[in-house]
Parts: C-alpha cells; structure tokens; sequence
C-alpha cells in the first residue's frame, strides 16, 4: 500500500527539458554561433593582448596598482609580487592569463545583465516577486548541471564556460544592486522626488551614488563566483588553472594538482582584494 | 448716489479678495492607507474614529477630510502628536504621498489633478522642502546638496552655484561649501537642508519636523534664524512640528491635528484662549502663557495727553474722569513724551503753570509691543505706574498688574486685533 508509488508513472520531467534545450539550440542555432565566435574572439584578443606583456612588468604593474589601491600600504602589493612570482616559476603563467581572461569576461557579462536587472527589481515590487525564485534556482543548481546545456549551444571550449558562469555568478550582483536602492533612506529619496527629480536623475544622482557600496560588495561576491567556476568550467575545454587540476585529478597526481589550486587561491586573494578596495568608504 | 457708493464697496471688495488669494488651498484632503479606501472614507465621513474603521475595514486613515488655506507670506504650523497625520498631510500636499481624494491648490492649480511632467514643474518652481533628519545626500559637498534642486532643473553650473552660494551665505554657512554633510553638526545640517530649499526660490517651503532633531538650544536658535529669514524673504512657511511651544513661538496661525483630523485652525492665542474643545484644553494646558503672550496682548487702551495741545488742567480733568493718579503724555504724532501725576499737575494749577512740558517726568517705564508677558515681570514690579507699550516710540497702550496676573490665570481679555 505504501510503495503506491510504483504503479504511478515517472512524469516525463527529464524528457521534457531535453526536448526543451534541444529546440532551443535548433531554434536559436543562428543566435549562438555569432555569440559563440563574438566572445571567441573577445576573449583571444584579452588573452594575446595580456601574453603580450612581459610576466615581470605585469607583476610590478599589479603590484603598484595593489599598493595605491589600499591606500599606500605594502600588504597586498608584495602579497601579489610573490604569489604571482610563484606562479610563473612553476610555469603556470599562461594558464594563469587565461583563467584570469575567463574570470574578467565572465564578471563584466554578469555586472552587465546584473546591475540593469537589479534596478528593475528595486524599482518593480513584480519583478522582484518573478525574478527572487529564479535568482534562488540559479544558484542553488548545481554548477556542473549549467555545463550540460552549455555545450549543447556552443559545443566546447571556453565560451560555454562563460555562459555556465554566467547563470551562476550573476545573482549575487542583482541582488545586492536591488538591496543597496531598496536601503537608500526614505528620506533622500523624498528629497529627491520633492525637487522634482525624474526618475533617471533620482537613479544616477543620489539611489546608485548612495548604493554603491552594497553593488560593490555583489560585485566582489560575483567575481568570487566566476573564479570558482574556472574548475567547473574546464570540464568542458576552457583552458587555464582549472585545467590543471582536472587534469591532477583525472592522474591521481596529488603535487600538481596542490600547486594548481594553490595558483587558484593566489589569484583569487588578489582579485578578491582589488574589488574590494576599488569603492571602499574611505570616510568610514 | 447710494448706487454708487455701492459699486465702489464692491470693488473694493472685490480688490481685498484678489490679494488675499491663498498660495496653498486644500480642499477635503484624504489618505486612506490600505485597501478598503472607499469603505473607510465612509465611516470615516460618518464620525467613526480611527481605531473602528481599522478594525471593520482594515485601513488606516491618514488624513481625513482636512480644508485650509494659507496665505502668501504666512507660517501654517500644523501640529500634533506623532500618529496625528500632520506628516501624511505634508506629504500629500507635494504629493510624495498620493491623496485619496481631495484637492490641493497651490497658487491656483491643482497639484492633486496633474500628471507627472506638471507635478515636476510645480515641485521644482513652487515648493521645496526641509526634512527632519535634513535629507541631505552625504555623498555632495554642501554647496552641491544646496545645488540640487537647481541642478534636476538642468540650469547651468555657473548659474546654480551663484545661487546655490547666495543662499548658503544667507544661512551663514558661505565658507564651508566644501565640506561634506558628515563633517558638520545638527545645527549646520539642517541649515544646509534650509538652503537648499531657499535655492530654489520657491513661493512655498515645506518643513517637516525641521527643526526636531536639534537640541534645544540649537532649535530655538534655527527658530528666531527662521523667523529673521522670514523677515525679509516672505516666503509661504508651512511648518509641521510635535512642539506646542514651537508652534506658538514660530506659528501666524496653527492648526491642531488629532487621529487625522484637524481639530482647531486659529491663531496661537486663539488655541491658547479659547480652544475647540476638550482635547485641544488638555493639549495647551501646560503651556506657559508667560512666552506665549506679549504686551501687546493684554494692553488696554491709554487715557493720555497732548503735550502740545493741553494745559494742566485737561491732565487733571481726564485723571479724575478715568480714576487715574497720573497719565501719560503724547504728541501729536502720538509719540510717548513721558507722565504726568495728579499732584504735579495740581501744584501746576495752583502755580498757574501753563505748560505741561515743565511738570513732565521724562522717565517712564517703557516695553516694545512685542515684549514676552515674562520679561514684564520685573519692569512692572519696580513700577509705580502703569508700562507704557510702544512701538518705534509710538504710544500703543498700558499695562497695568492686575493685566498681566490675569493674563497667566488665563482669564484676561486678549487683544484680538493684536
């Protein structure tokens, strides 16, 4: 009597998402191929263009921004010169452009569609009722699930990478931008209505100077995101660091496998800082 | 003939009434908060309070039915205890809250009937606002947070901070233009708040609780600044506040607010001497009639003399008429000279003494019009005779003890025309 559920049918749930994805690649072929190559070639022109520079100019360079940023302090700046110095002595210096190519791409796509989507949010008590659920979906989907369709509208490599990021990294942006204009006191927003502001000069003259600090700190989450995606996303060919440590992993090589995901980290204490710093409330 | 003289009261009238046009008009403003607007206005129209229609429908009212107007050059104080609706009525008024129904003139057009792009231009020409928390955007300098309503207005820059910094040097703060709002106290702050609202130009300024979150010391300060300001830039005030005594203290006239009704619109003394009913008796009964009230309140009419005109003899007559022992002399412009007693002017009389000027006491106890009942204390204690009230020497009336006594028991007459 209890195992009723052996005469019910299994709903056809997974036939019907397969069935969904794959009319939406032959529906919308003529849309991913372009996308496909655009961001292709995007990511080629960063990538050479970064490979371009010499490893030690490019240090002492993030080295110098590292020490103005915080403030004149050595902290991060010689942080940066000796991890990053690792880095390249263990010959991951290429993987590390390239994941670092993957990571920038991916977050300024996310800060792109994110912020927009975030105003509307906090403008629109529907669109944030429609968009909350979804936004609790999108990151609480296993990553490597995102992978699956990913390849299905751009074949390998690392485009359907960034797409996996995407839909994974963007949240965090959208809601923060929605909770920095929601928190904006009443009564700045009053002012700026009582003076006959319009809508866009209310926006840009006082919800998002006085929101900025909350987009930043959803702009730092994401960017964390898209990082942690770079393993995820070599699964299906993006080259760079995650690479490596697929690859560690698939041998069984414990050494590389620690030295990759240790590049990982090093890289992602830096960016971490970076973004963390570029709107910090100095009057604070 | 009579036609005539008709005709021209008309007119006449006709002409008083063009220039008392109200700047503000408002016309059974309503705000329901809730769903069941239209069922709460009706109880609401039916004399239930605020507390059963929220119970039977679920909705608050906010403002109910409130008519008023205020003319140019005037402070409205609109007054009451929190939950009173007085800033739901501001905020209706420049329509940062939507009315339920009900109109709003200001200076003849009906804010509560305009579209949006009409609504903008009234609120940047016509009204501007100072908040209680001063609403200044911590991120501009104050000479930006003084531009801003000029600059949605999309004047140039030059322009807007030539009149952003007149505005600012008017409330005395031309050398700190850039600083940051954090950097300055309460007090600054919320003359920055003032400035920006005077930058503008508005015909009507909006002030909710401007001056609440200031310690006392600073508020009263901010209230006598207002009131120089006042002075000479005749704005339109319409000022929301808790304080009973600052709303005495600022107010040409006041209406009292109880659960979304007003109560009572009357000048202070009128609240203070004959209030509407029970509610608005317990409200001013704490009050303390001596900063309230002024000379020129309980003054009575002085019998007095012509120095130029009469002798001894009249001062003597119009003593014994009045049942006085001395009275005042004047000029013919009626300009205070001094008193004269009975004796001196009998002894005048005896010695045939025919000019007053030299029985005269130059000396005499002497108050503005708009001295505070509490400053007369000790004036008339050390007094013999009666003060004399004046204003730019001009002889106004007297007070006598027995006024001012009267005056705090709340029992003197009070001068309406005052």
């Amino acid at each position: 009597m209890l195992n009723f559920m052996e005469n019910v049918e299994a709903m056809p749930v997974a036939e019907w998402t397969t069935n969904f994805v794959s009319r939406l690649t032959d529906t919308f072929a003529f849309l991913f191929d372009p996308i496909k190559d655009g961001l292709g070639n995007l990511m080629d022109v960063i990538t050479s263009g970064l490979d371009a520079i010499p490893p030690i100019i490019f240090i002492l360079l993030v080295a110098i921004l590292a020490f103005f940023m915080t403030g004149r302090k050595f902290g991060l700046a010689v942080f940066s010169i000796v991890g990053l110095l690792f880095i390249w002595n263990q010959g991951l210096w290429d993987q590390l452009i390239d994941t670092f190519t993957l990571v920038l791409t991916s977050s300024i796509l996310c800060i792109i569609v994110g912020i927009p989507i975030g105003i509307l949010m906090s403008k629109s008590k529907i669109a944030q009722t429609i968009i909350t659920p979804i936004l609790d979906f999108m990151q609480t989907m296993p990553a490597f699930v995102y992978l699956i369709p990913a390849v299905a509208f751009f074949s390998i490599g690392v485009v359907p990478g960034i797409f996996a990021s995407l839909i994974f990294a963007t949240p965090p942006t959208v809601r923060f931008t929605n909770l920095g204009i929601r928190q904006v006191s009443e009564e700045l927003v009053e002012a700026a209505d009582a003076f006959g502001s319009t809508g866009p000069q209310k926006l840009f003259k006082v919800e998002l100077p006085m929101a900025k600090y909350t987009i930043m700190a959803g702009i730092n989450q994401t960017v964390m995101l898209a990082l942690s995606m770079v393993v995820i996303a070599s699964m299906i060919g993006a080259p760079g660091l995650g690479r490596e440590v697929l690859s560690s992993l698939q041998r069984a090589q414990v050494g590389p496998g620690f030295v990759a995901g240790l590049s990982i980290v090093v890289l992602a204490i830096i960016i971490d800082r970076f973004t963390q710093n570029i709107y910090k409330d100095r009057s604070k | 003939m009579l036609q005539k003289v008709i005709l021209m009261m008309t007119i006449m009238l006709q002409k008083k009434e063009v220039n008392t046009v109200p700047i503000i008009k408002v016309e059974n403003l309503s705000k329901v908060f809730g769903k069941n607007t239209k069922a709460a206005l009706q109880l609401a129209e039916a004399g239930k309070t605020k507390e059963e229609i929220l119970k039977e429908t679920g909705s608050t009212v906010g403002v109910n039915r409130a008519s008023f107007e205020v003319e140019a050059g005037e402070i409205f104080v609109i007054m009451g205890l929190s939950g009173s609706g007085k800033s739901t009525l501001v905020r209706l008024i420049n329509r940062l809250i939507e009315p339920t129904t009900g109109d709003v003139y200001i200076d003849g057009e009906n804010l509560a009937k305009m579209d949006k792009k009409e609504l903008r231009r009234v609120r940047r020409q016509k009204l501007s606002m100072v908040f209680q928390r001063f609403g200044l955007f911590p991120n501009r300098t104050i000479l930006q947070n003084a531009e801003y309503g000029l600059e949605v207005q999309g004047m140039s820059k030059q322009e807007r901070s030539e009149k952003a910094k007149t505005s600012l040097e008017l409330v005395g703060l031309g050398s700190y233009l850039d600083q940051y709002p954090g950097q300055l106290s309460g007090g600054m702050q919320q003359r920055v708040g003032l400035a920006r609202a005077l930058a503008n130009d508005p015909e009507v300024m909006l002030m909710d609780e401007a001056f609440s979150a200031l310690d006392p010391l600073i508020r009263k300060d901010m209230q006598d600044e207002l009131l120089d300001l006042q002075e000479t830039m005749k704005k339109t005030i319409l000022f929301i506040t808790h304080d009973l005594d600052e709303a005495l203290r600022i107010g040409d006239r006041i209406a009292l607010m109880k659960d979304g009704n007003i109560v009572q619109i009357g000048t202070p003394e009128e609240i203070l001497m004959n209030p509407a009913n029970s509610y608005v008796e317990k409200f001013v009964e704490d009050v303390d009639r001596a900063k309230v009230l002024t000379a020129q309140q309980i003054m009575k009419r002085p019998e007095t003399v012509n120095i130029e005109k009469h002798g001894p003899r009249v001062a003597l007559e119009r003593m014994r008429e009045a049942g006085l022992s001395s009275i005042l002399v004047v000029d013919s412009k009626r300009v205070l000279q001094g008193i004269i007693t009975a004796d001196a002017a009998n002894e005048a009389r005896k010695n045939e003494v025919k000019n007053l000027s030299e029985i005269i006491q130059r000396d005499v106890p002497t108050v503005e019009k708009d001295t505070p009942l509490h400053d007369l204390f000790a004036v008339i204690h050390d007094s013999p005779v009666p003060l004399a009230v004046t204003e730019n020497g001009k002889l106004l009336g007297i007070i006598v003890r027995g006024a001012v006594i009267g005056a705090l028991a709340g029992e003197g007459e009070v001068n309406e025309n005052a």
